[in-house]
């Protein structure tokens, strides 16, 4: 197993960044998602460290060595990609043993690797198949076993799930989770689903418009997000971010007469960081609000949306004045709890969750570590990002 | 619905069955009756007929009844050694042009499959021969063959007048040199047909999803191991399919050789189309004998055609 060091590596395609140079380390047997809306340079970056791709700047090295102009075939690095590329005209049985065939290994030696792999994926039954005769799942297996019957240095998968249904992409996920804790191989994963990356990942790589957003754990990306766009792009729906501005110790918010206690920890760190005219941008999660009628948020119940287990309340706070549109939060409520559609209701948010941005950067504004009083720690709230993931 | 919708659709129906007056059968009749007797006055009629005179005495230029007798043509053709000597020359025809023209035509597709500045270009120049009648490209093969002015004696650099091949008369030095005006035929054909094995083994690389080969690398698969575990097998179909129609044409060869050298010198370029054509038209119009030629020359090509689609069936069930 292998780590896997990108040091300012970037593609260009023409005049165009592909991918921003950007820095990662993926460490021996961690599991690193790269996570973004499509277009966002993941599937480049990834199709780089296999050498599918030729970076067009900076460094790869793989377990300490340089292997940014090496041919594919020299990485000892296996791939699995989004519509299996399976080859049509082999048998299952063939296929997985295409590798070991290409590297000229004695057929003893293949029939005992190739029945390693099948036991491990379970797919004994259609070994004498063509891929063609195959459900999407068992393709995917089958281009799984290709891909461990190596016993590659990494894994590298492209959506690996993204042509499944719902149903079997839940499966497929789980088996592709066990199968990482099983081998403890470097993987890194593709993919635009979010509920996908923190499910699987050890940490997420977010990327947007060709650069690296945030690279952390699950939680980290989820509750500590490091810009907007982050806060915005992880959870469904994203983080609530509204527009205020900094009185003293409240935030006032625009257009209507909403304030928000500022927690203690962010004093300094918003007074050094904001311009003089105070605005700032607070983002908390839906269920960082609890309906309270002493609360200092108010707001009318604009639309109502049962998930089964709870209820997601869509809040107009007040129309932006310029524009009229509804200025809206997402506010998570018991399903029993009864908020009728026009009704008003008065919230609060946990200071402990509430975070704030720069509002010309965009950027995460983060509190001064010297004073952790009201701030939880990470771990419980790891345990619970995966409940809601 | 009511009673009275009911009433309402049904009269509906009958008005419209009077306005158009023809059934719906009546009009499919009309529309299949006109192909299906040019079908059966041109093709059907022709096929059964000969088969009738392949088993009688007859001449179409002699003014009498064909007359019955049995397998007689049969036996009389394949019992003359010189009708098995015209069979295997076509069969040696038909090894080499086809061979030739599925290595070189498969070759060439591999060389312009890579989208390259002028590949387009290249790609329609080489299949100007394939475009060409076949009586031209005779015509002017006979002149490119010339011992006196011809352009190929230049191109191999042997023109000393008395010393250079005559490739139609098939002597080198003025000495005879076996089959090789059959070659020299061989090779125009070879020429002409090698742009349409190309073709269609070019369509054939190119419906090979990349991606294949994307896997193949990572998979640490030399060039040597894709070009025989992916391409080869990827594009098998097609090219059988090529050598399907290049040996049926190989069988029914005619056109250039009569353009070049008309069957000679002797019978060297006597192809067993050629010999039919010389039975039927020329000199006494044997028309049954011919006929029963014709009949077992189809017999070989459908023959030939049956392994083909076999194998092709047996690539497609597996695939």
């Amino acid at each position: 197993m292998a780590q896997i060091e990108l040091k300012q590596v970037e593609k260009l395609f023409g005049e165009k960044y592909a991918v921003k140079p950007m820095d990662l380390t993926i460490n021996n047997g961690e599991f690193v998602c790269l996570l973004g809306p499509s277009g966002c340079g993941k599937t480049t970056t990834l199709r780089m460290i296999s050498g599918l791709e030729t970076a067009s700047g900076g460094t790869i090295l793989l377990d300490g060595e340089n292997v940014t102009w090496h041919h594919p075939s020299d990485r000892d690095i296996a791939f699995v990609f989004q519509l299996y590329a399976l080859y049509p005209h082999m048998t299952v049985r063939d296929n997985i043993a295409f590798p070991l065939q290409a590297e000229g290994m004695n057929k003893d030696d293949i029939d005992t690797r190739v029945s390693e792999v099948v036991d491990i994926l379970r797919i004994g039954h259609m070994l004498k198949y063509k891929p063609g005769k195959l459900s999407g799942g068992d393709q995917q297996r089958v281009a799984l076993a290709r891909a461990l019957v190596r016993r590659p240095k990494a894994f590298l998968m492209d959506e690996p799930l993204g042509a499944l249904d719902a149903e079997l992409r839940e499966t497929m996920r789980a088996e592709i989770k066990a199968l990482h804790i099983a081998q403890n191989a470097t993987t890194v994963y593709v993919t635009h689903d979010q509920v996908e990356a923190m499910a699987l990942s050890d940490r997420i790589v977010v990327m947007s418009a060709a650069e690296v957003q945030q690279v952390g754990t699950p939680a980290e990306v989820y509750y500590d997000p490091a810009n907007l766009f982050v806060a915005g792009f992880i959870g469904s729906p994203g983080m609530n971010v509204l527009k205020g501005q900094l009185d003293g110790d409240v935030v006032r918010f625009l257009g209507n007469n909403n304030t928000l206690p500022l927690p203690a920890r962010y004093r300094i760190p918003l007074l050094t960081t904001l311009d003089a005219d105070k605005n700032v941008i607070v983002g908390f999660r839906p269920e960082a609000g609890t309906i309270n009628a002493d609360g200092s948020m108010q707001g009318e119940v604009y639309a109502v949306d049962m998930h089964g287990a709870y209820k997601l309340l869509h809040v107009n706070l007040g129309d932006v004045p310029d524009t009229h549109e509804p200025t809206i939060v997402h506010l998570r409520t018991d399903r029993m709890a009864s908020n009728p559609m026009g009704s008003q209701l008065r919230f609060t948010v946990d200071p402990a969750m509430m975070r704030f941005f720069d509002p010309k950067s965009g950027k995460a504004i983060l509190p001064s570590q010297t004073d952790q009083t009201d701030r939880q720690p990470v771990e419980v709230l790891s345990t619970t990002a995966e409940g809601q993931a | 619905m009511t009673a009275v919708q009911t009433q309402a659709r049904t009269s509906n129906v009958q008005q419209q069955k009077r306005r158009r007056g023809l059934s719906d059968r009546a009009i499919i009749n009309l529309f299949i009756w006109p192909t299906l007797l040019l079908l059966i006055l041109w093709n059907a009629f022709p096929l059964f007929y000969s088969l009738f005179l392949s088993f009688t005495e007859y001449s179409a230029i002699a003014r009498k009844e064909p007359v019955w007798v049995g397998l007689a043509n049969y036996q009389d053709i394949l019992t003359d050694p010189q009708m098995w000597k015209y069979f295997a020359t076509t069969g040696r025809y038909a090894l080499v042009t086809v061979g030739m023209q599925t290595l070189l035509g498969f070759g060439l597709a591999l060389l312009v499959r890579e989208k390259f500045k002028g590949s387009g270009l290249i790609t329609t120049l080489i299949l100007i021969p394939m475009m060409l009648s076949p009586v031209v490209v005779g015509l002017f093969w006979k002149l490119i063959y010339n011992p006196a002015f011809g352009f190929f004696n230049y191109l191999i650099m042997q023109t000393t007048p008395g010393k250079a091949p005559d490739m139609l008369a098939g002597t080198i030095a003025r000495t005879p040199v076996p089959n090789l005006a059959l070659w020299a035929v061989a090779l125009v054909d070879i020429w002409m047909w090698t742009p349409f094995v190309m073709l269609l083994a070019l369509s054939g690389l190119k419906a090979i999803p990349d991606y294949l080969y994307e896997a193949a690398v990572i998979d640490r698969a030399s060039s040597w191991f894709q070009f025989r575990r992916i391409t080869l097998p990827q594009v098998a179909p097609l090219l059988m399919i090529a050598v399907l129609f290049r040996t049926i044409e190989a069988f029914k060869g005619f056109d250039l050789v009569m353009g070049m050298t008309g069957g000679g010198p002797g019978d060297q370029t006597e192809l067993i189309a050629v010999n039919l054509y010389r039975q039927a038209f020329q000199g006494q119009f044997r028309t049954g004998h011919a006929s029963a030629l014709a009949y077992i020359i189809l017999i070989i090509i459908i023959a030939i055609s049956n392994l083909y689609i076999r194998y092709l069936n047996g690539l497609r069930e597996e695939g």
